[in-house]
């Protein structure tokens, strides 16, 4: 370890401070950037990225990487782990295809650039599992997004209108769970599949509670916002997976218009792919991209993440339980399903993208209209691992978005439904590198609230990747296989100033943190105290006193106090 | 001073977390039967040793190490009772000496992990069960007397969101025999031993409206009685199917789990079911969900390769044994020489044995180090996974000379790191 660092003559990108292909020098000490003359250039190691592009590490804001989803995942698929990507030596044993081990995990980001990874939805009554998953994952910082939409304390408040109690019970449960923000899956819906149902639109009734989606969204967004959580509401939205849904997804990110928020959107919506469909049926369904695109760039407070399918095989893993049993029931695949206590579900069916297959097909093509037609500013690349796919297949998404000849030569192989289906084929967008730069660094730090992360300036955390690239002399539009080759896998990772991948191959073992917002100090949490002995006494099957997680049992926890 | 504070049983896989503990006369109150006995004096191992030596415990675990490394294929067993923070250590030691890593539940509910990769585990937890069940069927499980506060804590007699009264649920049991807890039951179907299976499939058949393919008679019981116990379960608001061993372990194994869950799938298309296994140990959940993140499989793991590879009738305890395929085993928190078949036990007298355990047990007799841990949820703290993954924190409530299963394989971890070296 290193504790200087002086990263010479690379061509930086650091889209943040505005830095668009210069070639400068970078300077580290004790993990963070710092100026020049902050560090003693003989004792510094030089690290020469002359011709190379140096950029912030990846952030992966939305990604299932922790947690009894993604190992009830691994158990019902044994086939996913035949891949052997690593043999026991002087790192851990990695396997996996798609679904992959924890230390796989935090291997193949490092391996790609990327130093943060966040797991986008923790059940509250398993959180402590979800913890125990990221402290065994390798390289990356991370945190966890716990789930929120059909809590009966949420819907109680909701239905209550009382904000205060709403804030409270927010501020309480990210502290419990050490979860970082609020994530929104099908509000209403999951609660209505605990008696068989799902919500069909943001009016419908949650059976048992006087609330609608549209209810529970507005307050969650309300309250997140009175709170100033980092992260806004993170929504997965209503009608996932049905055609037509793209109204509903309108529709939803519609609800905040008005709202402000300085320093960030005041709503993500996640996977968008997943929710843009046009269409009344599978015959029908077509792209809905083309709308939801052009409402988020018509607001200024919303921002969206693509849910890129990839062809070839995937696992789709949701806290949207009615939507899995739709998926088992319509591919006939295993499917497994958890109820959770009186919080919500999650269920887990596995897949695979057909290029010649019209739906999967259609699904690639609206991810990509997603990523292209969206205001760069507000569109996050993920593939909702390993919903749509693979996360190690991001260089593919970063190299589509910047090159029509790439895409043209893709929708050669797959179905032809896409030329009717999708506007993909005569959209002409190419993004630049500093857009895809922005995407996948200092955007989703942003739509976080990382302000550490994301970008080089002094004070960042010193979280770097070295890609063989010049982007002074690269060709975006034709050059697109040296592109997808480049940010497979990096020169250099460097994790809070450590040098954790050279060339490609990993040289060191580095555990990140895991970051958690406390926000106890802006509600009244005695507010809520008589309705969790309630609830727990008559709902829950552990006692108030043993529900949570603390902060001892993790391995390098980073308290966020707001 | 005398203290009266919580503890979370480390008994079964109810985990119940509303324990009461006086530390000062080491008794429990609220605990059933077999938790309180768990939590009282209990005779233990009394120090580490070697060849039956009393030594410290570096050098045990020195002694320990050197088996470990000098070994071609070594068998690391048992993990259903310690905590995931040990588990986890356990994996990785297997991972380093290229050994096999197997669990308890590879002689019990293993059948059903194989259904999941068949069929998947459509579920949910125990908190679902009690707040929404009004139908509720026990299947070759008898929690009475093997998970004695479940029914009250989360199944026949729980009270909840939708269940304000035991009279609004039915509690249905299928076994072989009467058991304790059929006497609780509103209904009591005995079948015929080995014929889970066939009385599945009719009830699917029955539920997917072809009753005509059933014989008048399927196990032992009538058409009739499949038939109302079919219309019974078509008409339930949330239902759960609790299986236990009588299914996992009678003719069918992981095809009976298999064929169940297929009826629940079925069911799903009516109304809403699900089903969960009645896991034993308290944390033989944690026993595979660990080995699950960190490597990619629940049991039967060989790593002599350098990487995981997973095989039931190849790589399980008693397989690996009978086979005489290990040649050095470490044993912890089980006793495979009172419950392994006698071939297999055989091969494990001939090979060098570490035993880590707090009591003393059958396999002690047989093992070359014995060393003595600390009793998680009492003396040392730890995750567990209760039988329906739901993780809970168990305590140290006392302060004890023994060392945790945790910190005695960090030991032992770093020890073989030293001599791979």
């Amino acid at each position: 370890m290193h504790h200087m660092l002086h990263i010479k003559n690379g061509i930086v990108i650091d889209p943040k401070n505005g830095v668009k292909a210069e070639k400068m020098d970078i300077f580290v000490k004790d993990g963070k950037i710092v100026e020049e003359g902050e560090i003693s250039k003989n004792e510094a190691k030089v690290i020469d990225a002359s011709n190379k592009l140096v950029v912030a590490g990846g952030v992966d804001m939305h990604a299932h990487i922790a947690g009894s989803k993604i190992n009830t995942g691994r158990t019902m698929r044994p086939e996913e782990m035949r891949v052997v990507r690593l043999i026991a030596n002087k790192f851990r044993t990695a396997v996996g295809r798609v679904l992959l081990t924890s230390p796989a995990i935090g291997y193949e980001y490092a391996k790609m650039g990327y130093t943060s990874a966040f797991e986008a939805a923790q059940p509250p009554i398993g959180a402590l599992h979800t913890h125990e998953e990221l402290d065994s994952i390798p390289m990356v910082d991370k945190a966890a997004l716990p789930v929120f939409g059909n809590w009966h304390f949420v819907l109680k408040y909701v239905a209550e209108k009382d904000m205060e109690k709403l804030k409270a019970f927010i501020a309480w449960a990210i502290e419990r769970t050490k979860g970082f923000g609020v994530k929104v899956v099908n509000p209403g819906g999951v609660e209505a599949w605990m008696y068989g149902g799902n919500v069909s639109s943001l009016d419908d009734q949650v059976p048992g509670f006087n609330v609608t989606p549209r209810e529970i969204i507005t307050s969650l967004v309300k309250a997140t916002e009175e709170l100033q959580l980092n992260h806004s509401v993170h929504l997965h939205c209503n009608r996932l997976g049905v055609p037509g849904n793209y109204e509903t997804t309108v529709e939803s990110i519609k609800l905040v218009d008005g709202i402000k928020n300085d320093s960030r959107q005041v709503l993500h919506v996640t996977h968008v792919q997943f929710n843009a469909y046009a269409g009344d049926s599978w015959r029908t369904v077509a792209s809905g991209a083309e709308a939801i695109a052009k409402t988020v760039n018509a607001m200024d407070n919303v921002t969206i993440d693509m849910g890129q399918p990839i062809f070839g095989h995937a696992t789709a893993m949701t806290g949207d339980a009615p939507f899995q049993f739709t998926l088992h029931r319509l591919t006939g695949s295993r499917w497994s399903n958890k109820d959770s206590e009186i919080e919500g579900g999650a269920g887990i069916v596995p897949i695979a993208y057909l290029p010649k297959n019209p739906v999967h097909a259609l699904q690639w093509a609206i991810g990509l209209e997603l990523g292209l037609l969206t205001d760069s500013d507000k569109v996050v690349l993920t593939t909702d691992y390993p919903n749509g796919g693979p996360f190690t297949e991001y260089p593919y998404i970063m190299a589509m978005l910047m090159s029509k000849k790439m895409r043209e030569g893709e929708l050669e192989r797959v179905s032809p439904f896409v030329q009717k289906a999708s506007n993909l084929p005569a959209i002409d967008v190419e993004k630049s590198l500093e857009e895809v730069i922005h995407m996948t660094r200092s955007l989703p730090a942003r739509v976080l609230g990382l302000p550490n992360k994301g970008h080089l300036g002094v004070g960042a955390d010193a979280d770097i990747a070295i890609y063989d690239l010049n982007p002074l002399e690269v060709d975006t539009s034709n050059d697109f296989e040296k592109i997808y080759k480049a940010f497979k896998t990096a020169v250099y990772t460097i994790k809070d100033g450590n040098i954790l991948v050279k060339d490609g191959e990993m040289v060191d073992e580095y555990w990140g943190k895991t970051y958690w917002v406390d926000a106890r100090g802006k509600a009244d949490m005695e507010a809520i105290k008589d309705d969790l002995n309630e609830f727990f006494s008559k709902y829950y099957t552990v006692e108030l006193q043993n529900y949570g997680v603390e902060e001892r049992w993790l391995k390098k926890p980073e308290r966020i106090v707001i | 001073m005398a203290e009266t504070v919580n503890v979370v049983c480390t008994f079964c896989g109810s985990v119940c977390d509303d324990g009461q503990f006086d530390t000062e006369k080491f008794k429990s109150k609220k605990l059933c039967k077999l938790g309180s006995s768990k939590f009282s004096e209990k005779e233990r191992i009394k120090a580490p040793m070697v060849d039956g030596k009393e030594v410290s415990y570096e050098e045990a675990i020195e002694k320990a190490a050197e088996i470990l490394v000098n070994a071609k294929k070594p068998l690391l067993y048992g993990w259903a009772s310690t905590v995931n923070e040990a588990i986890r250590l356990g994996v990785i030691l297997t991972e380093k000496v290229g050994g096999v890593y197997d669990q308890c539940a590879s002689v019990c509910h293993a059948p059903g992990t194989l259904a999941v990769i068949e069929e998947g585990l459509p579920g949910g937890t125990l908190g679902a069960i009690k707040n929404r069940a009004d139908v509720v069927v026990f299947w070759g499980a008898n929690p009475m007397e093997a998970h004695p506060r479940h029914g009250m804590r989360y199944s026949i007699s729980a009270k909840g969101l939708l269940i304000k009264d035991r009279k609004q649920r039915k509690v249905i049991v299928v076994d072989v025999r009467p058991t304790k807890t059929a006497k609780l039951a509103d209904e009591f179907i005995q079948i015929k031993p080995g014929y889970d299976y066939p009385i599945i499939s009719a009830l699917r058949a029955i539920i997917s409206g072809n009753a005509d393919a059933v014989p008048d008679e399927v196990g032992g019981v009538s058409k009739e009685k499949l038939i109302e116990l079919a219309e019974t379960m078509k008409n339930a608001k949330y239902g759960a199917v609790l299986y236990g061993l009588g299914v996992t372990q009678s003719r069918g194994r992981d095809r009976n789990i298999e064929n169940a869950v297929k009826l629940i799938q079925l069911l799903n298309r009516h109304t809403r079911w699900v089903i969960w296994p009645m896991r034993g140990h308290y944390n033989v959940v944690g026993a595979g969900e660990v080995p699950a993140w960190e490597v990619g499989y629940q049991y039967a793991i060989d790593f002599s390769r350098g990487y995981p590879r997973f095989s039931p009738a190849e790589f399980s305890a008693v397989e690996v044994l009978k086979r005489r395929d290990c040649d050095a085993a470490l044993i912890i928190s089980s006793d495979p020489v009172a419950h392994f078949p006698r071939a297999a036990v055989k091969h494990l007298k001939e090979i060098p044995v570490i035993q880590i355990d707090p009591f003393p047990n059958m396999t002690t007799l047989v093992a070359n180090v014995v060393i003595p841990s600390a009793i998680a949820g009492i003396e040392a703290e730890g995750t567990a996974y209760r039988m329906d993954g739901i993780p809970l924190r168990v305590k140290k409530v006392v302060e004890s000379k023994y060392w945790s299963d945790e910190q005695i394989l960090e030991r032992l971890l770093e020890k073989v790191e030293e001599l791979k070296r």
